[in-house]
């Protein structure tokens, strides 16, 4: 077995599907992909609704059809893929060691490591529900897991905690699979979840969205019997004398996604506060130069077709990075924001590729905290101005993206600002 | 016929069938729930104290000094994990500092070893997060950090290695003494009873003996659990002074590298292990109180424990007014710092029995000199990883990637006596779950080997207590 390999992909979701077969388009790049599930695509088997891939393949697809396409092109591709085969540790930033059930205890050799680890759910210890444990509590993604694949029931009277996309998907999904649900309460004043979500998930099935409302008790002994939940006032502290009871079996969880980084701080890459995945230029390059991240393990997107875009651009780059013998590595620039945003990547911008071929633009992404109906981004770069444009409907649901014009941006090592005007 | 039936598998329990185990005796374990290690030994600190907080003239001052020393050992032969870290108790001011001199001299007449008091140089040394205005501490090296759940479960283990038998998911609502004999339930015949069933201890000892003298009001502490990620905010076992409310809140690093924060004692009605807001707000303000960075955004689990609260004040350990009949009751705090010393004490007093009854206990039977330990995959080598994977291929397959825990792992812990019947059982045992994603991703997975090696359906698969599915489908669906 040659375990020598010019581009490690980590991760078999739809980031690791598109970044591993974007490098094995140039010639002569030897690619493994590594997944730790018995089959590739990653979250988007379980997605078994549509709303996928509309900007990508300018159609719309369900999560599973969107995974077999990128599947597909894997298979016609000159990718080693490993399953079922988990990453214990990545050393030197080229070592992958990896236990597959089938191969054992394996290590890699990589001249590049492309990390496509995606994210994790918030569970319940990070919204800090009183009340006592019972069975009956899920993040949403594992109901949706239990559902969609394993084809287990998980609740017959559901309610739901979080307006995140994933829990409004599962509002209509346990209705079609014949639960009652009989609200969704949401700490915030608006929902984080995508509008076309809203209607037809909960709309389109009368399903009450309690904003400005959490759970404050959770009751039952064995299996969840009954939860409370309150209004909040505007440090998010529950009102007393707003409760209200649901007698439920089931609460699921959409609280919110992590960047799933044991690796990436196993390796001591640079991290973000913001995105809570690593620091990452236009290149999709982390603070360690051979090691690149993609997808959700980088930043949460909104949309898997941008997750493929961003891969493709990682799996591009990394391609060239791992045949150059001296990469062009220079000083980037800074990209901050100012409190307005929740969100910004990358956090660094180069100009120039690792063959030294001059960027015009770059992607930026964003995401606001809090909606706003119309409002100024401007990119300055100490008091100097470079960027201004008006933004109509900003909301914390829909990452903002912008083409930054590399020509105009100051120097290297300099930091530029984001800042939100109203 | 048993000799001994023992009513309750928490750590006090168990370790009693453990001692009693080296003797030639049938030894009966009974538990009302579906696992052992279910009530307040599931949910607590999880400390060793040091032993100097107690009355020197006791029993809890006595047995926690005995029992903090004979962890060791114990911790050997039972294959748990067990540190010494030591213990700072943190005051500010003059009256924090005669409460600190309070518990030093107290500890003294204990003899427990290398107590101290430190000025505040040293101990913002020690520990660079906690708040800057603590101005001295009592540091007592032997205090220590365990699993407790892991000290009972490997002692019904070990136990019924030699024999002993369990008996889950029987109440004991029933217990008739006909001449010399108990009879439990209708059923079950035994010579003795040693009554460790935690805070329904005064509810058995009823049973049997209208006129019960003692009464167990339990009180409730709730906790926050923090994620790896927090792991070295504090290096030893935080404390405050008792001039705060009660002994004050927790910060200690767990034998697992987490960092557990609590609890608050509020006096609660049996069983209710429950979480509340307010009880959560005040525990997180003394955390903050202590330790200022204290990162509560990384917490990853909040759970509460009862603790059996004894009306005399203190442990009532002694055979009881009906001969044969043995109270291990009001086993409040430091009862599992003085687990091994109150297990000791029981044999001793079972041992009184056997003589007046002329029936001597012994000679001690040949005893394996240690559990087998758990395989944990995640702390081999990597040359201890090739091996264990091609001596068992199931270590291949990483269930858990928070923890890294095995499918071979879980199965061992399975079909080993004492062994895990449910998702939490299992997590308890060997940490699938018990990281930052909480199960997300491996919950699935368990409950699916759950099913396979336990010979049951998925739908039949419970979390926790007795009737808690995980899922929601029934069996007769299929």
């Amino acid at each position: 077995m040659n375990n020598k390999y010019d581009v490690i992909v980590v991760g078999g979701g739809p980031a690791g599907l598109a970044a591993a077969s974007e490098a094995a388009k140039n010639s002569g790049v030897r690619v493994a992909l590594i997944e730790r599930d018995a089959f590739l695509g990653g979250i988007l088997n379980q997605c078994i609704h549509t709303g996928f891939g509309l900007h990508h393949y300018k159609e719309e697809l369900t999560g599973t059809e969107y995974a077999h396409r990128g599947i597909m092109s894997i298979e016609a591709s000159s990718v080693d893929v490993y399953l079922e085969a988990m990453v214990m540790s990545i050393d030197e930033g080229h070592t992958v060691t990896l236990i597959s059930q089938t191969l054992g205890y394996v290590k890699l050799w990589g001249g590049a490591i492309i990390l496509a680890m995606g994210c994790r759910e918030r569970a319940r210890g990070s919204v800090i529900i009183p009340g006592t444990r019972p069975s009956g509590i899920f993040t949403a993604g594992t109901a949706q897991r239990y559902v969609n694949i394993e084809g287990d029931q998980v609740g017959k009277r559901v309610f739901i905690l979080g307006s995140g996309d994933i829990g409004l998907i599962m509002a209509r999904r346990m209705t079609l699979e014949g639960a009652q649900v009989l609200g969704v309460a949401e700490l915030m004043p608006f929902s984080s979840g995508l509008t076309r979500n809203i209607v037809q998930c909960l709309e389109d099935f009368d399903i009450p969205l309690f904003l400005s409302h959490t759970v404050v008790k959770i009751e039952g002994e064995t299996r969840l019997e009954q939860i409370t939940i309150a209004k909040v006032d505007a440090d998010y502290r529950p009102i007393s004398g707003t409760e209200k009871t649901f007698a439920c079996d089931t609460l699921l969880l959409s609280v919110g996604l992590i960047p799933e980084n044991e690796l990436s701080r196993q390796m001591a890459l640079e991290m973000h506060a913001l995105t809570r995945g690593p620091v990452i230029n236009n290149l999709m390059q982390t603070s360690m130069p051979s090691v690149f991240a993609c997808g959700n393990v980088a930043q949460v997107h909104d949309l898997v077709d941008h997750v493929s875009e961003e891969a493709e651009r990682a799996g591009k780059h990394t391609a060239i990075f791992s045949k150059t013998v001296v990469p062009m590595l220079e000083k980037a620039i800074t990209v901050e924001t100012d409190d307005a945003f929740g969100m910004v990547s990358p956090q660094k911008l180069v100009r120039f590729d690792f063959e030294n071929q001059p960027l015009q633009t770059a992607a930026l992404r964003l995401r606001v905290k809090k909606p706003y109906t119309s409002a100024w981004l401007v990119i300055k770069s100490g008091d100097v101005q470079l960027m201004r444009l008006r933004k109509n409907h900003l909301t914390p649901g829909e990452m903002v993206h912008i083409a930054v014009d590399l020509n105009a941006m100051p120097l290297e090592s300099e930091t530029i600002k984001v800042y939100l005007e109203v | 016929m048993f000799d001994w039936v023992i009513i309750g598998a928490g750590v006090s329990g168990a370790l009693i069938a453990q001692r009693l185990s080296a003797y030639p005796l049938k030894l009966l374990i009974i538990e009302k729930e579906n696992d052992v290690a279910c009530g307040a030994t599931k949910a607590n600190s999880a400390l060793i104290h040091a032993g100097y907080d107690a009355p020197f003239d006791s029993l809890r001052g006595r047995l926690n000094a005995e029992g903090n020393a004979m962890y060791d050992d114990l911790a050997e032969l039972l294959k748990f994990p067990f540190k010494r870290i030591g213990s700072l108790v943190l005051g500010v001011g003059a009256e924090d500092y005669t409460a600190l001199t309070k518990l030093y001299e107290n500890g003294l007449k204990l003899n427990i070893p290398g107590l101290k008091i430190l000025d505040q140089s040293r101990i913002h040394q020690m520990e660079p997060n906690i708040d800057p205005s603590f101005e001295y501490a009592l540091y007592a090296p032997t205090a220590g950090i365990t699993e407790p759940w892991e000290v009972a479960i490997a002692a019904c283990e070990y136990a019924m290695d030699q024999g002993a038998k369990l008996l889950l998911n029987t109440e004991v609502t029933e217990i008739v003494k006909i001449g010399e004999h108990f009879i439990i339930n209708g059923a079950i015949e035994t010579k003795g009873i040693i009554n460790a069933a935690g805070v329904h201890a005064d509810d058995i000892y009823r049973l049997i003996d209208g006129e019960i003298s003692f009464a167990i009001s339990p009180r409730r502490g709730e906790y926050f659990l923090l994620d790896k990620e927090a792991g070295g905010l504090v290096n030893h076992i935080l404390f405050t002074c008792p001039t705060y409310k009660g002994k004050g809140t927790i910060i200690a690093p767990t034998a697992h590298g987490n960092i557990i924060i609590g609890p608050n004692s509020e006096k609660v009605e049996k069983d209710y292990v429950n979480t509340t807001f307010e009880g959560l707000h005040d525990v997180k303000q003394n955390a903050l109180k202590m330790v200022p960075n204290c990162p509560l955004h990384l917490n990853i689990a909040n759970f509460s424990g009862v603790r059996a609260e004894p009306s005399t004040g203190d442990f009532i350990i002694e055979e009881s007014r009906i001969p044969g009949f043995i109270n291990v009751a009001g086993i409040k705090s430091p009862g599992l710092s003085a687990a091994p010393a109150i297990a000791k004490m029981v044999e001793s007093i079972v041992s009184d029995i056997h003589s007046r009854r002329g029936t001597a206990l012994g000679p001690m039977i040949q005893t394996p000199i240690s559990r087998r330990a758990r395989l944990h995959f995640s702390e081999l080598s990597e040359a201890e990883k090739i091996k264990a994977i091609a001596q068992d291929a199931k270590h291949a397959h990483i269930v858990c990637r928070c923890e890294q825990v095995t499918e071979a792992e879980i199965i061992d812990a399975i079909h080993r006596n004492a062994g895990a019947r449910t998702l939490n059982g299992v997590k308890r045992r060997v940490r699938p779950g018990a990281g930052r994603c909480q199960g997300g991703f491996c919950g699935p997975k368990v409950v699916a080997i759950l099913a396979r090696e336990l010979g049951i359906h998925r739908n039949e698969v419970e979390q926790e207590r007795k009737g808690s599915f995980v899922l929601s489908g029934g069996v007769q669906d299929e």
